[in-house]
């Protein structure tokens, strides 16, 4: 590292340094102290990813910096050196002046983080206006030079658009925009990909990666994913449950963690993207019949008529696939791509528009009443989102026997009885029998829900992305149980997923879906090693890190100048 | 955007349509005998005369089947006849058209003094950090809706104008009579605008553009009007919508507590009269207010809020 | 994915499941824990004074001798226009009669009309929006354009047609306000049916294999209907406001019985000179008006905090 740069900027004192940052919230029931002690450095020109998993006071710490915390938030103790200045003891006022001009902010959500009735150079302008860059009159043109820079294509038509306009990445770009608009010194970075699709992910952190090199902007990037942190960041502070456990070069904490708790979330994250996947020994016999069988599926959306008269959206195109029993078919794809109606269209929770679907050599492509129920019976599914798929006035035994109950099948004890037995199965306890879901953690919740699946003891259980909405260290217990009840039992699952990382830990073989269509097929280590799709290969060169976490990020500031 | 008007004028025919055939069943099909109710309206019960009852029957064509009463009824009513009332003999069209004047600047000021005040409140008890100003700002419009408005009506007059003589108690002279009727009928109304804003301006501060707003580093009052308020708005637009109805209705109390001439007296009248046709023309009448204003800002509506789907197909929302 | 799935930065700092209550957590179950409802109530002053002034009115309605040992309908002409007083706290009208009896007994005049007026909306309104909302199709079209119309009338206007139409008296003046209020209990009925029908867990057990009524019965009327019930209590205000308003006009019960609207019209008269037949009636009214709105915003913020 260079002590200085063609400009002359000091770079040996960190831009931004945190000491001792406690916040709290008020809560009914009292305080809760989400960030302790806190002791952070970001230094100018460089990318600092603070990575932990959610709960662990990364986003507190982020916001709390500029003083945007939530109305029932406070910073108890600590100081933010940004420049000269203290921010947690600079007046309002003088903080407005820091904030979007000196420090900017990307926030998370695209979809919420707009304001909806105002257009998008207006939004972006108003950076300019309130710390008066530009005036009335020159607004609009720096504006458009401002989006530009932010990398959105078509900078002056989309200047003139409202958010529900542009797409997810556009909006995401459009926020980068107002954050560098006033040239602040430094970037905060909330979780600014997690909302979006892989592949645009890519795009907007290579884009937020240009800017620090080209303008020699600091970037604080606040992330759950450790992958990301890898490839972006120079640096890398860990956080868990509210204190820093590890902090310093990137390279360094990856090859060598010192903290337990850094040792473990490397674990986690490297092994879903390790080549050690977890399938069962048993290969599939070609000569059995298949469970599942699906013969060139369609299904047609018809969209609200415009002015060209009625259109249709094929969300499923003349897709084919076969699942065996006690076999694992994933589904991959990115949103949009078809898997999840795919899914419900092999349920009978919709209906094809063409097409056949067999279930154990039946045709139940139109079944309908006590056919579909029959179907219900012997195949099940997981949702991805725990937090919904359950009654929230249930308890948690009502939930597990509803599927019993609604096939009358045994009485009150047997149901009982059965109930714990699944429970036991997912590795809960019988006590959460008589709790209710909003008792419990997600992961908890997604347990309760494949213990229900299982209820019936069905041949099939459909899993719609069941880990996507879990914390890392979470996830792979869960495909963990997953794998080990296939084991035991002999379910097949149709393993619904976008991410490549996670299938390749359960799958035997994978389906790539994209726009409806099947684009590639065949097990997962020959689509890892040798895929034949272009569509697959950009996929897999989507996932942050690719094999296991390397530090990419760290080069020598000389190599840039080599021409 | 055409075809939207269209499309909505075309609505609002249907309401209003629908509403003068619910009124045709609740008062001429529902009372089963109007005829006698009419016929001993103007004079003193038990002294019917069967004569006069089956002339009456007759006239009003009441001997007829129903359907094809109402097919006569509706013809004429689209024609704007809505025949005569019966306890003064003019036709009931021109006696709203009378009294509909007066109503018109009471509705108007109360509904002026509704928006200005109830929306006041609002912006000031979202805005202020003070947690004592704003409990006190916030447990007004409660009150304001739990308060029958007669009442309200007449300790305000026994208040400013018995005690006080700073407003006449009762009359339509002038300025000075609208001000405590306008405030009495305004009074509801405002408290609701007031609930409703303050509702959504919470919630428009509670979402995440805010705190971009926050982050460019723009100060409180932006945030507040520029911001929240605009959001906040349009849900708040939509709800004065639905209670204009309620302030129409509410001129019945309000000027019979005033003793005022309007709409609102003549109904009362009717009413007591068991005026059938009178009370059906108020009925439609109302309901033509109604519709009339929701129309207009649905029509507006678009022009505030640029996610809404306009069926011309050139604009349209993005998921 | 857009919002984080701990909404809460409290829940999410510490990383539980487990919200954050107030004190040890009730007994697992449905059943509400009454030692929990009573704390709770104890620590909101207005929410329990709003409890007690409905005790007191609903007391009243059923055993007005407990307040009041006063003859409401007959009174002692020499004795008019007094004001309040130890002997008459509500002072006399214009034939002597003591003003707070008439109020007491006016209680169950104001309590049976209520009930009637909140029922009729209820279930009327209710089974409308409850068959719209599941059925879903033409059928939701035809009902929500049906209460569309009655919605476009202004209430007190449908109310007065129907008073036209049926005649004077405490019960047909409920019946007319109960179904001025229909269109609003259709309307939140059904948008709640619809809510909860697009619910994961909904379809859930739909996949689960349960049938249609289950389904109906076990998921979506429980988790539907608090909206609803707390827009009868609210109802229940504006009943009794719509009906006192209905009296004073003139068509409620014949004198000399006391319906709070009709001692505010008799009082009317004497304003000048004898406050108190207006203001106290009044009150009474305000006061009960108040106190079930505070209980309906009470059950309203209880029921949005529910997980």
């Amino acid at each position: 590292m260079t002590d200085e740069r063609d400009n002359g900027e000091d770079v040996t004192t960190p831009l931004l340094e945190i000491r001792g940052l406690s916040v709290s919230y008020r809560a009914r029931g009292g305080t809760i102290t989400a960030v302790r002690g806190v002791d952070l450095d970001v230094w100018p020109g460089q990318v600092t990813a603070v990575v932990g998993e959610s709960g662990s006071g990364k986003s507190t710490t982020a916001h709390a910096i500029t003083r945007l915390l939530s109305a029932n938030g406070r910073i108890e103790a600590g100081t933010v050196r940004f420049g000269r200045h203290d921010l947690a003891t600079l007046s309002e006022a003088e903080l407005r002046t820091v904030r979007g001009a000196r420090i900017g902010l990307v926030p998370q959500d695209p979809t919420v983080s707009l304001n909806p009735v105002k257009r998008i150079g207006d939004q972006v302008a108003e950076v300019l206006l309130i710390h008066g860059l530009a005036t009335r009159r020159s607004a609009p043109a720096e504006t458009v030079a401002v989006l530009d820079r932010a990398g959105l294509p078509d900078a002056a038509v989309r200047a003139r658009q409202y958010p529900h306009e542009l797409s997810g990445g556009m909006r995401q770009r459009a926020l980068i925009a107002i954050a560098i608009a006033a040239q602040p010194e430094l970037i905060i970075a909330d979780e600014p990909t997690s909302a979006l699709d892989v592949t645009v992910q890519r795009v907007i952190l290579d884009h937020l990666q240009r800017l620090t090199e080209v303008s020699g902007t600091a970037v604080l990037l606040v992330t759950h994913d450790l992958q990301v942190a890898a490839e972006r960041a120079q640096r890398l502070v860990v956080m868990s449950q509210g204190k820093v456990v590890e902090a310093g070069p990137t390279g360094d904490i990856l090859a060598d963690p010192q903290n337990d708790y850094t040792r473990r979330l490397l674990a986690s994250a490297t092994s879903l993207t390790t080549a050690r996947p977890r399938t069962p020994a048993s290969i599939p016999k070609a000569k059995t019949a298949p469970l599942v069988e699906v013969r060139n599926l369609v299904k047609e959306f018809t969209l609200p008529r415009t002015g060209d008269g009625p259109r249709t959206l094929r969300a499923v195109d003349d897709v084919s696939l076969t699942l065996h029993r006690g076999q694992t078919l994933a589904l991959v794809g990115e949103s949009g791509s078809g898997k999840s109606t795919t899914a419900r269209l092999v349920l009978r929770l919709t209906d094809a528009s063409a097409g056949h679907i067999l279930f154990d050599g039946t045709d139940v492509t139109t079944a309908k009443g006590a056919r579909a129920r029959q179907l219900r019976r012997r195949a099940q599914l997981v949702y991805q989102n725990p937090y919904a798929s359950l009654d929230p006035r249930f308890s948690i035994g009502e939930v597990i026997t509803e599927p019993l109950r609604a096939f009358k099948i045994g009485n009150r004890a047997s149901r009982l009885a059965r109930a714990r037995e699944l429970l036991d199965r997912v590795a809960l306890s019988a006590a959460a029998l008589e709790r209710r879901p909003a008792e419990l953690s997600g992961g908890q919740r997604q347990r309760v829900a494949i213990a229900r699946a299982l209820a019936l003891s069905p041949d099939l259980v459909v899993c719609d992305e069941p880990v996507s909405a879990l914390d890392v260290s979470v996830q792979s217990q869960v495909l963990d149980l997953l794998t080990e009840l296939q084991t035991d039992l002999g379910v097949a699952y149709l393993f619904i997923s976008h991410d490549l990382a996670v299938v390749r830990q359960i799958a035997h073989q994978v389906a790539v879906m994209r726009a409806g269509r099947v684009v590639e097929t065949g097990p997962p280590e020959e689509l890892f090693t040798r895929p034949r799709h272009e569509y697959t290969r950009e996929l897999l060169a989507a996932i942050p890190g690719g094999r296991v976490p390397t530090p990419t990020a760290e080069r020598p500031r000389a190599e840039d100048h080599i021409a | 955007m055409r075809r939207y008007v269209i499309k909505r004028l075309g609505q609002a025919v249907g309401v209003l349509w629908a509403a003068y055939t619910v009124s045709f069943l609740v008062l001429d099909y529902l009372p089963g005998d109007p005829v006698t109710a009419m016929a001993s309206a103007g004079m003193d019960s038990g002294q019917v005369d069967p004569q006069q009852i089956a002339a009456l029957r007759h006239e009003y064509g009441f001997d007829k089947p129903v359907l094809v009463q109402y097919a006569e009824y509706l013809g004429r009513a689209v024609r704007g006849d809505f025949g005569d009332s019966v306890s003064t003999g003019r036709p009931v069209t021109s006696a709203l058209a009378d009294a509909l004047p007066q109503t018109l600047q009471l509705t108007g000021a109360a509904l002026l003094l509704a928006v200005v005040l109830g929306g006041a409140l609002a912006v000031l008890a979202t805005y202020t950090a003070q947690r004592w100003l704003r409990q006190l700002l916030l447990s007004l419009p409660p009150l304001g809706v739990s308060v029958p408005t007669f009442w309200v009506g007449l300790l305000l007059v026994e208040t400013f104008s018995f005690r006080l003589h700073w407003f006449p108690a009762f009359g339509n002279d002038g300025f000075k009579g609208l001000v405590l009727p306008a405030l009495t009928l305004a009074v509801p109304t405002g408290a609701q605008i007031a609930q409703v804003l303050a509702k959504s301006l919470l919630t428009a501060l509670d979402q995440a553009y805010v705190e971009t707003a926050r982050a460019k580093g723009a100060g409180r009052w932006r945030v507040h009007l520029r911001h929240a308020l605009r959001n906040a708005a349009l849900p708040a637009l939509t709800v004065v919508g639905l209670l204009v109805g309620q302030l129409i209705a509410g001129s019945v109390v309000v000027e019979t507590v005033f003793s005022r001439d309007g709409l609102g007296r003549v109904t009362a009248a009717a009413v007591t009269a068991q005026d059938i046709p009178l009370v059906q023309g108020v009925v439609v009448f109302g309901a033509l207010i109604f519709v009339m204003t929701n129309l207009v800002i649905d029509l507006v509506y678009p022009l505030f809020d640029p996610r809404l789907v306009v069926a011309s197909g050139r604009k349209a929302a993005l998921a | 994915m857009s919002q984080s799935l701990v909404d809460d930065p409290v829940e999410a700092a510490l990383g539980l499941g487990r919200p954050i209550g107030a004190g040890p957590q009730p007994y697992p179950g449905r059943r509400v824990d009454v030692r929990r409802l009573l704390r709770f109530v104890l620590r909101r002053p207005g929410l329990l004074l709003s409890v007690v002034v409905l005790v007191l009115v609903v007391l009243a309605s059923f055993w007005p001798d407990l307040f009041t040992s006063q003859d409401p309908l007959k009174g002692v002409p020499s004795q008019n226009f007094r004001g309040p007083s130890g002997s008459h706290w509500f002072g006399t009208d214009e034939l002597g009669r003591d003003v707070f009896s008439r109020v007491v007994h006016g209680a169950q005049l104001s309590l049976k009309a209520t009930l009637i007026a909140v029922l009729v909306a209820f279930v009327a309104g209710g089974l409308l929006g409850v068959v719209a909302g599941f059925v879903g199709r033409w059928v939701d079209d035809v009902l929500m354009r049906f209460v569309d119309v009655l919605l476009s009338i202004p209430a007190l206007f449908l109310s007065l047609a129907l008073v036209t139409a049926l005649g004077y008296g405490t019960v047909k003046v409920a019946v007319a306000v109960g179904i001025a209020s229909v269109a609003a209990f259709a309307r939140v009925a059904r948008a709640e049916v619809l809510r909860v029908r697009q619910a994961v867990f909904v379809e859930a057990s739909h996949a689960s294999g349960a049938r249609w009524y289950a389904v109906l019965v076990r998921h979506v009327l429980p988790n539907a209907a608090g909206p609803v019930i707390v827009l009868a209590t609210l109802d229940f205000g504006s009943s009794i406001l719509a009906v006192s308003a209905l009296s004073f006009l003139g068509y409620g019960a014949p004198p000399p019985a006391p319906e709070w609207g009709t001692l505010i019209s008799d009082g009317r008269n004497y304003l000048a000179n004898a406050w108190w037949l207006t203001a106290l009636p009044g009150l009474a009214i305000a006061a009960t008006v108040l106190a079930t709105n505070r209980i309906a915003r009470a059950l309203d913020g209880e029921w949005n905090r529910q997980p």
